[in-house]
């Protein structure tokens, strides 16, 4: 890399295309590092990274999920970290463009050397980055997004998704309102991507026929004209496939409109701190007041990893609003910091992907975690959630099922129980 | 029938704000000739302080004068700090320090104050009123259409009957001209943007309740909307901006509703395609520019 | 200077730029294949903007129409049985062709416009295409096409890492573009171009048909533009909507100002820095030792404030940009060597805002219409 300094600097800046293309080459040079066992590994730290969006439009509902990973792995450091090694999480800005994507994971690959990416945020950009990751052999875990497509063991072993996914939640949510409401009528409001499309074909997995299916883009801040077919329709049951903004919008602009109905979301737009947010402390409680939403993570106010979620927000986090994406975010984390202390005292990449396909690691969900060597869905299911006086809490059973047109079933099994005050040990 | 109805409504409420936001561009578009593209992160600063007016007095009122006081403070600073280093000899020059200058302004806002929406509430219910069993506009619809028109007849007026609208008008049209009959150019210039600025924060703090919330971004699509339709209305003609605002909402309501959400944008490309074939200076431009 | 020599020196610059790779690491060389995609992009704005006085802000949405092109093309070609070399130039030029073609309809649209209403026209479309992408079918949504890749061939296989060969192509194809570009500034058209942006009349009364000149410029600025798009789909293996939005058109044009308006050597410069930029102020936050919730709000913002600002600063500063300070510098050297001589200097006089910022170099408007055109020149102290 010396090479460089001793080459002549000395150049006749002509206009012409041939040194202008040359000039784009005079880009820094970043120090070589020595190669380690494992990348990422050194004595002391583990250095892991993500992207997501901190800037434009989309930073406004995802930024503080990656604050609130650090802030969990601010507390397992000060705790010790895991086999006494710290943890360094990575956050990169990719502004929710797929090639800047691109980028920055090269940049957290290449230049950063990480062990591995770690909630990787989105669908759109994070399969920008699949192959690369794959090919590379980089294990790319916890991916934050309910597709279903993270799932592909055979072709790419080293991705591992996070979110129940789309289809599971449409399938549950489908299944609990056939159970609940009586001769309803089923409608569907869902974003214009895969998230809505995924969605919709879980709910149609199960019901017959939706009565009105509309769709919404994330450009356009209006849904009166999506919310008013859905009332000319006669819908009484509507399933959201929406974001947090856009569920609030749905509702406001339902409520609005005069329009009553019972309102079913995906988990990725039913965080009940995060909707009061939008809509305002005055009206929001109101508005969603019988309110049914999935989720797979714990959430109740009393819930030992809540309140453990809670003291490190605290302590670590700025005391920053607590809401859906905070326990997500930390969720997240704790899960990292079980795999790294499943994949032993000196932790390599293979042996994160092993610890993880022996099926030991079952992170803090309502449900365990599925991953095996067949398996690269995280959560198989998941729960209801109602809000009731002001206060969200799981009703009834948790369900699980599969991403085809399997049986949605009753889980009888038992919520991950905290241990150790959340800092897992190997 | 009864759907149609109620799409031209909201239609109409929603074309009204592109309207009064197009407007801001119209009146800097006379004062300076230049297109203002940092005219929404101007108009969400100025709504940030009144959001924090409001929170402060809790009076939404108070909130809404200092909007409109921080907007046109923006204007100010910006006219006399920044644009005014805008090469007269390039028209680029001041679209591209705008630009630059819709960069730092919403960097700095999501430094000072995170990328999280906030909720900003509504002086009046906004619960539609029913003609014929159709939701048609709820009363916060109507205040804003009724700002929006004030604010217009307002400005006629201004232009049209006092000294300073002539002295504006004749600023913006025939600087040397002016400059040599009395009239403080440079002033003038300040005068407009000071206003187009107000206005623009006034039209913002009306939008946004009817958004996701307040973040720095709040008005990246009102402003793209506002200027398609201050370009097909014709950049000189407040009317032209009023008309074409309302169509421009009309349209992306019936698409919405008809055809799909994520056709309306490229419906208002068609939209603005076919009216600048047809007249490349917008609708209304050149029978007001005659008359000024 | 003659096309032959032009051509030569393209050659031997290429050369030399591909020699250069094997200076970088495989990150460094996928960050100058992504500044390669960017040049392709700015050397067509910057002589669409600043030879033919057209503001676009809608090169994203060509450079979309040319990634597009190439994804689609790439897909049919695999699908066919196609491979290797053929594969990349068919959709390379396909993608070329896509973006000329929506180009010309933009430049026949453009040419009976004013600036601003191009601005407007332009905007509209950049945020209108990103939405088409997004619902046609084919172009399979949000999550956009994924392309076959392109592995590095098999010769070079054991000499080169696949993002150096990326870098070569890129290299390549911005060389093809660049070269293209300054065969058009040089020769008969750019002088037609500049002859229609200094003053329309006076070119027409000249003989030159100022509409067919302007339209031309537009499809020339989106064809490279279009082989931008090919490259960065190339290189990311993908093409989708979101990595084509507003904000990337908004940083093209700051690249081109930052660069210098009208020069190509201010677009290389432009395109490297929209790849370093955030890049090298994202190391200096993660260097400084500021606590993690500072560093959380700065991380990405304040790459884009330094852009604003900068942009801001370069603007009312030195209007000619990077391009423009270099050659205003070397004057200088020069004038520091020779005794001064009278006569014009390469330093021109910056506004100094004063009571009147119209000054007497602004011509006075006329009034009525022809007052909206953009009629003063865009001139800028490196072009020629």
């Amino acid at each position: 890399m010396s090479l460089l300094r001793t080459l002549p600097m000395r150049r006749h800046p002509r206009r012409t295309a041939g040194t202008l293309v040359a000039l784009v080459t005079i880009v820094p040079l970043a120090a070589c590092s020595t190669p380690t066992a494992s990348p990422g590994v050194d004595e002391e730290t583990v250095t892991i990274g993500t992207h997501t969006p901190l800037t434009g439009p989309a930073a406004a509902g995802y930024s503080s999920i990656s604050a609130a990973a650090s802030a969990y792995f601010d507390y397992l450091n000060d705790n010790g970290g895991i086999h006494g090694r710290s943890i360094e999480y990575v956050v990169k800005d990719d502004a929710y463009n797929p090639a800047t994507t691109q980028t920055v994971v090269r940049e957290l690959v290449q230049e950063d050397e990480v062990l591995a990416v770690v909630n990787g945020l989105g669908t759109p950009t994070h399969s920008a980055v699949l192959d690369y990751l794959n090919e590379n052999g980089v294990p790319d875990l916890f991916v934050a997004s309910g597709s279903p497509s993270w799932d592909q063991p055979e072709t790419y072993p080293w991705t591992f998704g996070y979110n129940a996914d789309y289809i599971t939640e449409g399938k549950v949510l489908a299944h609990h309102a056939q159970q609940t409401y009586d001769d309803a009528v089923y409608c569907v409001l869902g974003q214009d991507d895969d998230f809505g499309t995924d969605f919709t074909v879980g709910l149609t997995t199960v019901l017959d026929e939706l009565a009105s299916t509309q769709t919404y883009s994330v450009s356009n801040q209006d849904v009166t004209a999506q919310i008013g077919a859905m009332q000319a329709a006669g819908c009484t049951v509507n399933f959201l496939a929406t974001v947090n903004g856009f569920t609030a919008l749905a509702l406001g602009t339902a409520a609005k409109m005069g329009y009553r109905a019972q309102w079913l979301s995906s988990s990725s737009g039913g965080d009940y701190p995060t909707l009061v947010g939008y809509l305002g402390e005055d009206v929001g409680p109101a508005l969603l007041e019988g309110f049914v939403s999935t989720n797979y993570l714990p959430f109740s106010a009393d819930d030992p990893w809540v309140e453990l979620f809670q003291k490190v927000n605290d302590e670590y986090n700025d005391g920053a609003p607590f809401t859906g994406n905070t326990v997500f975010g930390m969720s997240v984390a704790y899960t990292f910091a079980e795999a790294l202390a499943r994949a032993g005292e000196d932790p390599t990449r293979e042996s994160l992907v092993e610890a993880l396909e022996s099926g030991e690691v079952v992170g803090n969900g309502i449900v365990p975690l599925q991953f095996g060597k067949e398996s690269r869905r995280a959560f198989g299911g998941v729960g209801i959630t109602v809000v009731e006086g002001g206060v969200q809490d799981y009703v009834g059973e948790v369900y699980t099922t599969d991403t085809g047109d399997g049986d949605v079933v009753v889980y009888d099994g038992e919520a991950v129980a905290l241990e150790n005050e959340g800092i897992p040990e190997g | 029938m009864d759907r149609f109805v109620f799409l031209l409504g909201t239609g109409l409420a929603r074309g009204t704000l592109f309207a009064l936001f197009a407007l801001s561009l119209v009146l800097i578009w006379r004062a300076t000739r230049i297109v203002n593209f940092a005219a929404g992160a101007m108009a969400i600063v100025g709504v940030y302080v009144g959001v924090a007016v409001t929170g402060v007095t809790g009076s939404y009122w108070w909130g809404l004068v200092a909007t409109v006081l921080a907007g046109g403070l923006v204007g100010l600073v910006v006219e006399r700090g920044v644009l005014r280093f805008a090469s007269p000899r390039s028209p680029l020059s001041g679209v591209i320090l705008a630009i630059g200058l819709v960069i730092v302004l919403q960097s700095l806002l999501g430094i000072a104050f995170g990328q999280q929406h906030e909720p900003v509430p509504a002086p009046f219910s906004d619960r539609p009123l029913r003609v014929g069993g159709v939701p048609l506009l709820s009363p916060y619809d109507v205040f804003v259409v009724v700002v929006a028109l004030g604010l217009m007849a307002v400005l006629r007026l201004l232009f049209v009957r006092t000294t300073l609208g002539l002295q504006l008008r004749a600023a913006a049209f025939a600087p040397e001209v002016a400059r040599l009959l009395g009239v403080r150019v440079a002033r003038m210039r300040t005068v407009g943007w000071v206003l187009a600025a107000a206005a623009a924060s006034l039209a913002a703090l009306l939008a946004v309740p009817k958004e996701l919330g307040l973040n720095p971004h709040a008005a990246d699509m009102l402003f793209v909307y506002a200027f398609t339709v201050a370009v097909v209305g014709g950049l000189d003609s407040p009317g032209g901006a009023l008309l074409a605002g309302l169509t421009v909402g009309v349209v992306m309501s019936l698409v919405t509703g008809y055809l799909g959400a994520t056709l309306a944008p490229v419906a208002v490309l068609a939209l603005l395609v076919v009216v600048l074939l047809m007249r490349p200076s917008g609708l209304f431009a050149q029978a007001e520019a005659r008359r000024a | 200077m003659s096309a032959r020599r032009t051509l030569l020196l393209a050659v031997g610059g290429l050369v030399l730029a591909i020699g250069l790779t094997f200076l970088l690491d495989p990150y460094r060389n996928y960050q100058l294949a992504i500044a390669a995609a960017y040049l392709c992009a700015t050397a067509g704005l910057t002589v669409l903007v600043g030879l033919s006085g057209q503001l676009s802000l809608g090169h994203a949405a060509l450079m979309a129409a040319g990634g597009y092109g190439y994804a689609l093309t790439s897909q049919a070609l695999t699908t066919a049985g196609v491979g290797g070399l053929p594969r990349f130039l068919a959709a390379t030029v396909a993608a070329a062709v896509a973006a000329g073609v929506l180009g010309l309809l933009l430049g026949l649209a453009g040419a009976r416009l004013h600036g601003p209403y191009l601005a407007g026209l332009t905007l509209t479309l950049v945020v209108a295409v990103p939405a088409a992408a997004a619902s046609v079918g084919a172009l399979q949504g949000d999550r956009g096409i994924r392309t076959q890749f392109e592995g590095v061939p098999g010769p070079l296989r054991t000499l080169i890492a696949l993002e150096q060969w990326q870098a070569w192509v890129a290299l390549a194809v911005a060389a093809v573009a660049v070269t293209g570009l300054v065969l058009v500034r040089d020769g008969r058209t750019g002088l037609r171009m500049r002859a229609v942006r200094d003053d329309e009349v006076a070119a027409a009364l000249a003989g030159i048909a100022p509409a067919r000149v302007k339209v031309l410029a537009f499809v020339v600025s989106s064809v490279t533009a279009g082989l931008g798009g090919a490259v960065l789909t190339f290189v990311t293996q993908s093409v989708s909507p979101g990595a084509y939005t507003v904000s990337l058109s908004l940083l093209l044009l700051v690249a081109v100002v930052v660069g210098g308006l009208g020069s190509l050597l201010g677009a290389a410069l432009g395109a490297v820095l929209l790849v370093l930029l955030p890049w090298l102020v994202g190391t200096l936050t993660d260097a400084l030792p500021l606590p993690s919730q500072v560093t959380q709000r700065l991380d990405g913002t304040l790459a884009l404030l330094i852009f604003g600002l900068l942009l801001i600063l370069l603007v009312a500063g030195a209007p000619g940009g990077l391009a423009g300070a270099l050659t205003t510098a070397r004057a200088r050297r020069r004038a520091r060597r020779r005794p001064p001589a009278p006569g014009p200097t390469a330093a021109r006089p910056v506004p100094t805002g004063g009571d009147d910022p119209t000054g007497p170099a602004a011509r006075p408007g006329p009034v009525g219409p022809t007052a909206t055109r953009p009629g003063e020149p865009v001139r800028t102290p490196t072009e020629g």
